[in-house]
């Protein structure tokens, strides 16, 4: 079922009466920039919006929406294998998965969506229509992240020690994340483990040379360039110095203490958690402390065909006490009202625990009905968005396409959803543009704003 | 082992009286030769920029061209006994020598496949969905093809009219390496790969027109998993009024398979596209940039930058028979493409003009091979999804890679291609500062140095005679020898205190593979 709702939308004309629109956004900074390529020229101003930035807690496999935020402990042990207790949270009426104590204590701070929906099973597919809302045709869209970093980085007037858009730890890569938008907008890959000393950022933080030979290699290197000196005006050449410089300015500035989690108190890393999830929350907590837009927190694991149950006993309490510090955390920073917190998977998994050899209880690909959590930046916490039904099979009430969620998120973030996305193929493209005749759409996410 | 510049052969030969002015050499990158024609296709190149009073550059010294040919033919770095062995051999020859050897290695065959399947489209998932088992079937008839040397017109003509299941006839999956079923979207491809235009650019009209002769590609599943049968559309249709590119109108009956008629007027000598198309990429194969550029798209207000030297190779293609090798050979040979990087010349037409050979990058897969090759050890390459799982043996090369799906950091990072389009320009090989990041510092390279079983083996060789311990790196890193002024900095550098043998030889290679010299072709 498909109930359309009008969106509110900010036109242009709008903007500038409301005077959001500033002049920022023409100046590129001189510390770091991602890619050498060319600047796209922006066409539109510096978006203002409540949210500035966004962590996404990227579920990459596709987590149960039985096990996590959508419970179904009346739909028998086929459904719910062990897990079959939900627990209450501290908003009346909302229960979560048993094995998120910590995350139910802070559900005042989220919104979960139980009717999510696409259709697709294959994993590249549905994580490249979750990540980009446009179903798979000729053009390769750009992913939120790449989108946001476009809006919110370099372009205009992001002038941070990291790029605008990080990835922890390892790049998603199912897609080309920045798709027909190009290099430039690609995200960093920190590599490394947050969780050891040091963390070490690929690129960044490289262990065991102290800064005194990274110095004499770098004179080294330039005393033996012998073609760099015989073509000094080679454009190439010119191009890869220059990038070369703006790498050093990263491995000898002030970028590395962004990663340095020795200054954070012992307390505090024991509540994210000692572990790699655990620490990438407050290595993105501190991240969007400096300003960076878009950190997406690459989690993987979630692809349990077998082992499923063992596996959520695994991972689930990770997930829980680094996703719940977090939000307290930017709560109490006074952080959460200016960042969204998105957490989701490419699909949700089959609610029906497949029971048969060879899975032994476990659960299949599922992007029929699914849930995601959104928090902060202006989104009310404490609701249930749509609802599934009594199996969690298929959407009940007001179905939620990935188009929505991001063109929802977008307008928190000040992104004009109608508005062109610029380019430099010179494509007439809008940003997330309201479904037209023969698309699916449930409409904007306007019960949470 | 030999120190310093090896004995290059200096011949003083005023370049065919194209510069007066008495060159710049820069050793040891090229000698004091001047660009004298070596076969017909310089005559074109000489004549334009005699006429502009551009002079071209020197000839490539003995240690440039032995790296330049091995990356450019078989994507590989020379084994530092193949760099020295070429620079002792006095033979005339050894250039053209070395050529026909490249020509029949196995990389050949992998490196050709590779820059085949960029074009093919050739990847599993998203977005072109060609799925497993069509991969590797379609990989391992492209390479055959290559190995075998099909001509070009065979290999064409394969690709367009095959029809048969995707996994025992693998040339049919060229319709299904595309984003959609349209017959739109396959003339696109088309156009694209065998006549080097995008059909975007043409008028509507002959958009359409080209459109039909895809009109009756039928696809149709079996019961095996993702196998499908590309084949004239059974259905009895009715006689098909068809309009070729060049106007002229065609009746087909309703057996007959319209992809054949189209291929047949296409695959001529005569036909303008076929031979212009093929003739013109691979010259930007080797020049980095097209006669024509860029190299797939051609069209009427985008004339080439020397029209009588593509005019020349397109004879020389059709006196060929379309022999991929035999083509290769020519331009190989050619004085042009055995110019040093060095410009002699800073006319804004330069490059366009072929004055000299461009530095480029290496590409995404040759570089991490020859940091695999330099250093030990290879790159695991993976693909969980879809079903069945894939995991390649470390042993095998990245441009012997069959799925374009199938990726890592380091090759996105570097700008691989991710086959969705079939463009040309979807390899990027521009530097970025991660890249430049990645390079300089980080795990990934440093690890390799650290664990090198090559250097190891330097090291203990020559562990006594530092001289030697220099040269054996840099002929493994750069395949030459150092000059006098690299041996001497590098030797300062051993004497540095606070640094040990290791540590130093490290930072050596460190700085080498950092250097222009290895990440550009030159």
């Amino acid at each position: 079922m498909n109930r359309p709702i009008r969106r509110s939308t900010i036109t242009r004309r709008t903007a500038l009466k409301r005077g959001l629109l500033g002049v920022a956004g023409l100046t590129l900074a001189k510390s770091w920039r991602v890619w050498a390529a060319p600047a796209i020229k922006p066409t539109v101003a510096a978006p203002a919006g409540k949210a500035k930035a966004v962590i996404q807690i990227w579920m990459w496999g596709g987590p149960s929406h039985l096990d996590t935020f959508d419970p179904k402990p009346d739909a028998g042990s086929d459904y719910c294998g062990p897990l079959n207790k939900p627990i209450a949270t501290n908003i009346d009426g909302i229960q979560v998965g048993e094995l998120l104590p910590l995350l139910a204590k802070q559900a005042d701070k989220y919104s979960i969506i139980r009717s999510m929906t696409h259709g697709v099973n294959a994993h590249e597919t549905a994580s490249y229509i979750v990540q980009t809302g446009r179903q798979p045709g000729r053009l390769v869209f750009p992913c939120v992240g790449a989108v946001v970093s476009m809006f919110k980085g370099y372009d205009h007037g992001y002038k941070g020690l990291v790029p605008p858009y990080i990835v922890l730890t390892e790049p998603q890569g199912r897609f080309s994340e920045a798709g027909f938008l190009g290099q430039r907008y690609k995200p960093f890959a920190t590599g490394g483990d947050p969780n050891r000393q040091p963390f070490a950022v690929e690129g960044i933080v490289a262990e065991g040379i102290s800064d005194e030979r990274q110095r004499s290699r770098r004179e080294l290197l330039h005393s033996l360039d012998t073609l760099g000196k015989a073509m000094p005006t080679n454009e190439q050449f010119s191009r890869l110095d220059r990038c070369e410089a703006n790498a050093y300015d990263l491995v000898f500035g002030d970028a590395r203490k962004l990663f340095e989690l020795d200054s954070e108190k012992d307390d505090v890393r024991e509540q994210y958690g000692r572990n790699t999830f655990g620490q990438s929350c407050l290595i993105a907590r501190r991240l969007v402390e400096a300003g960076v837009p878009y950190v997406t927190i690459n989690y993987k694991g979630w692809d349990t065909h077998k082992q499923h149950f063992e596996t959520m006993r695994r991972k689930l309490p990770e997930m829980d006490k680094g996703m719940a510090a977090l939000l307290q955390d930017l709560a109490g920073r006074s952080l959460l009202d200016r960042t969204i917190v998105w957490w989701g998977g490419e699909f949700g998994r089959t609610p029906r625990v497949q029971w048969d050899s060879p899975w032994n209880g476990g659960r299949g690909h599922y992007g029929k009905c699914f849930s995601a959590v959104l928090a902060g930046g202006g989104f009310k916490g404490g609701r249930v968005v749509g609802a599934s039904d009594a199996t969690g099979e298929n959407v009940a009430e007001r179905p939620v396409w990935p188009r929505d969620l991001i063109a929802s998120l977008y307008e928190r973030l000040g992104i004009d959803p109608e508005g062109p996305m610029p380019n430099a193929r010179g494509l007439d493209i809008k940003v997330m543009p309201a479904a037209e005749a023969g698309e699916e759409s449930g409409g904007l996410l306007a019960e949470l704003v | 082992m030999r120190i310093g510049l090896s004995g290059a052969v200096v011949l003083l030969v005023v370049g065919n009286g194209l510069s007066a002015a008495e060159p710049r050499v820069v050793r040891p990158f090229e000698g004091a030769v001047g660009f004298k024609s070596a076969n017909r296709i310089d005559t074109p190149v000489a004549a334009a920029l005699r006429e502009r009073d551009i002079a071209p550059a020197n000839r490539c010294s003995d240690e440039v061209f032995v790296r330049r040919v091995y990356l450019d033919v078989i994507g590989t770095l020379p084994e530092p006994q193949a760099v020295q062995a070429f620079l002792q051999d006095d033979d005339r020859r050894k250039r053209e020598k070395l050529i026909d050897e490249l020509l029949v290695r196995d990389e050949f065959a992998d490196y050709w496949a590779m820059k085949w399947c960029d074009l093919l489209r050739v990847k599993a998932e998203f977005p072109i969905n060609l799925w497993p088992n069509a991969v590797q079937a379609y990989h391992r008839w492209i390479r055959d093809a290559v190995r075998d040397n099909m001509p070009y017109d065979q290999f064409a003509r394969e690709l367009l009219t095959s029809s048969g299941s995707n996994f025992r006839v693998p040339p049919v999956n060229f319709y299904r390496a595309v984003q959609g079923r349209a017959p739109a979207t396959m003339a696109e491809a088309v156009a694209l790969t065998f006549m080097g235009t995008r059909l975007q650019s043409w008028p509507e009209v002959d958009r359409n027109h080209m459109a039909v002769f895809f009109s009756r590609v039928a696809f149709k599943a079996t019961t095996e998993w993702k196998e499908e049968i590309i084949c004239l559309d059974p259905a009895p249709g009715e006689a098909l009024d068809v309009t070729l590119p060049d106007g002229t109108a065609v009746r087909l009956l309703p057996e007959q398979d319209p992809r054949a008629a189209f291929a047949d007027w296409l695959l001529t000598p005569e036909n303008p596209w076929f031979t212009r198309n093929i003739a013109n990429r691979v010259w930007s194969w080797f020049f980095g940039r097209g006669i024509v550029h860029e190299p797939d798209d051609i069209r009427p207000d985008n004339p080439p930058s020397n029209p009588e030297l593509l005019e020349r190779l397109e004879k020389e293609l059709v006196r060929a028979n379309y022999d991929p090798r035999r083509f290769f050979r020519l331009i190989l040979n050619s004085a042009t493409y055995q110019q040093s990087s060095i410009p002699q010349s800073d006319h804004r037409e330069a490059e366009a003009l072929f004055a000299y050979y461009p530095v480029r990058r290496l590409d995404a897969e040759v570089l991490i091979d020859a940091l695999c090759w330099a250093f030990g050890g290879g790159e695991s390459y993976t693909s969980v999804i879809p079903e069945p799982f894939t995991f390649i043996p470390e042993s095998q090369r990245t441009i012997a890679l069959a799925d374009g799906s199938i990726s890592s950091q380091f090759l996105e990072m570097f700008g691989r291609p991710a086959r969705d389009t079939g463009l040309e320009s979807e390899r990027n090989n521009q530097p970025t500062d991660a890249q430049r990041l990645h390079m300089l510092n980080s795990s990934h390279v440093q690890k390799r140095i650290q664990q090198s079983a090559r250097l190891r083996r330097v090291i203990t060789t020559y562990r006594r005679n530092q001289p030697a311990l220099i040269s054996g790196i840099y002929l493994t890193i750069l395949s030459r020898y150092p000059t006098d002024t690299e041996l001497v900095a590098a030797q300062d550098y051993f004497g540095t205190g606070g640094l040990t043998l290791d540590q130093a030889v490290a930072d050596l290679a460190w700085v080498l593979v950092n250097s222009k010299e290895f990440l550009y072709r030159h």
